[in-house]
């Protein structure tokens, strides 16, 4: 039996002006004519909310490049979502924090790129990003805004990983998650320049164990591990169609960030086909779900219901089969691929430059 | 936690009924938790004012039980939430 999804991520917008080279969204972009208007998000948050969705995410790009922005937050909370806006920070004046505060916003999740200027501007690609979004934190504080720190950590940060977390309790943070790049989207081909090294993740995993014991009732840390390095892969999305559903700023409806660069799937718009039927009877979200298509090794595994083979764009990205195991997984034949690159890539001295994120 | 302490439910944490699976779940960052009835009747007395004797006391005498295991159910189970940022304490 399918499940109703428990949380969606709205891309409302693939403007930003930061443009991290490991951003989650596809190569290709979407351009603002083409993004959905204040009135037809409104009813995909009453749809959601009707399906079963409790949480949303207003994520982008960077949302706060919505000039619709608070009529928006106000749209989700009266369809009756939890509402959490993932931003850079940059673009929320504290007028604008006040307009989200009295229009319901439930909480906010802010990126880190790094813990000085620096590293952070340059990672962001935007020179004087870090001390406005500083700025942006010290007035979220006083607010006293639910806050959640999304520090994406890799190659050039990980080192830093400690001061990060005193970083997230010195803003009076509850949670930080620290993630470290998934190879998809524009992390992908930037992998050489941002994949960490054994060493580092290490020493990270001993860090946040420390820091979860020393910290526990005054900041959760939820760390998500590099997985190149993992014996076994994540559950990525909990398993295909399972608990979330992404829109794009088009109003695609997708089972995950990357899920378009699975090729033969077709992913219908929400603009064209209510989200119930996209949810429980397109083709594309049925085509992963459950366990049943799985290929044999994860069939007879004792993980099956524990991962469900992994992620998909994975096995797409680095075997070119979407239907194969993910191939972090120790038992598959995929491994040797996965460790060539590792390999190749960490051994490497002459690391690349990055290529950012534009639109 | 102790006795004494005063519980709430800090800001961006909240309880909602959840129409879709007919059960109340309590909302706060990235988190969904299902209330079942043991939850539901520990948040009802939980309003920033109670202290987790009164809400044992309370409870005791709803459900006509012992108070020393009522408040041991109160502490472990509001302990948790606590844990994982979704209740203020204050002491």
């Amino acid at each position: 039996m399918t499940n109703a999804p428990l949380a969606m991520l709205a891309e409302l917008t693939h403007r930003c002006p930061l443009a991290c080279p490991y951003c989650s969204n596809p190569q290709e972009l979407t351009a603002k004519d083409r993004e959905l208007s204040t009135d037809q998000w409104a009813d995909i948050f009453e749809q959601a909310a009707g399906l079963g969705v409790l949480q949303l995410h207003l994520s982008g790009g960077e949302p706060a490049s919505r000039t619709d922005i608070v009529e928006l937050v106000a749209a989700a909370r009266d369809a009756g979502l939890y509402t959490n806006l993932i931003t850079s920070g940059i673009g929320l004046t504290p007028r604008r924090l006040q307009a989200l505060e009295d229009a319901g916003l439930d909480h906010i999740q802010l990126s880190v790129q790094g813990v000085n200027a620096r590293i952070a501007d340059r990672i962001g690609g935007y020179k004087g990003g870090f001390d406005r979004k500083m700025h942006v934190a010290d007035h979220i504080a006083q607010m006293g805004f639910p806050l959640t720190l999304n520090a994406v950590m890799h190659r050039e940060n990980l080192d830093d990983l400690e001061a990060t977390i005193e970083m997230a309790v010195r803003l009076g943070a509850r949670r930080i998650e620290v993630a470290c790049v998934q190879f998809q989207g524009w992390a992908l081909s930037n992998r050489a320049a941002l994949q960490p090294s054994r060493d580092q993740v290490d020493a990270a995993k001993r860090i946040v164990r420390a820091a979860a014991e020393r910290l526990r009732g005054t900041l959760v840390i939820d760390f998500v591990p590099p997985d190149y390095y993992s014996d076994f892969p994540k559950a990525c999305m909990n398993g295909w169609g399972s608990t979330g559903v992404n829109i794009t700023p088009d109003g695609t409806v997708l089972p995950c960030h990357a899920a378009e660069t699975i090729p033969g799937l077709i992913f219908a718009r929400v603009t064209e086909q209510p989200l119930r039927d996209i949810w429980y009877d397109s083709p594309a979200f049925n085509a992963y779900r459950g366990t049943d298509w799985l290929p044999d090794l994860c069939q007879s595994c004792e993980r099956r219901d524990i991962d469900f083979g992994g992620c998909r764009c994975q096995a797409m990205a680095v075997l070119g089969d979407p239907s194969a195991t993910d191939p972090v997984c120790r038992k598959s034949p995929g491994r040797a691929a996965l460790d060539a690159l590792l390999v190749q890539e960490v051994g490497t001295v002459d690391v690349p430059d990055f290529i950012y994120r534009r639109l | 936690m102790g006795p004494a302490d005063v519980p709430s439910l800090p800001r961006g944490v909240r309880r909602h009924f959840d129409q879709v699976r007919d059960t109340p779940v309590l909302l706060g960052p990235e988190r969904v938790l299902m209330l079942d009835q043991i939850g539901c009747a520990v948040l009802d007395h939980v309003d920033g004012q109670a202290s987790i004797d009164q809400i044992s006391d309370t409870l005791a005498g709803l459900y006509d039980a012992e108070k020393s295991e009522i408040m041991a159910d109160v502490i472990a189970y509001l302990g948790d939430l606590a844990d994982k940022r979704l209740l203020d304490v204050r002491t």
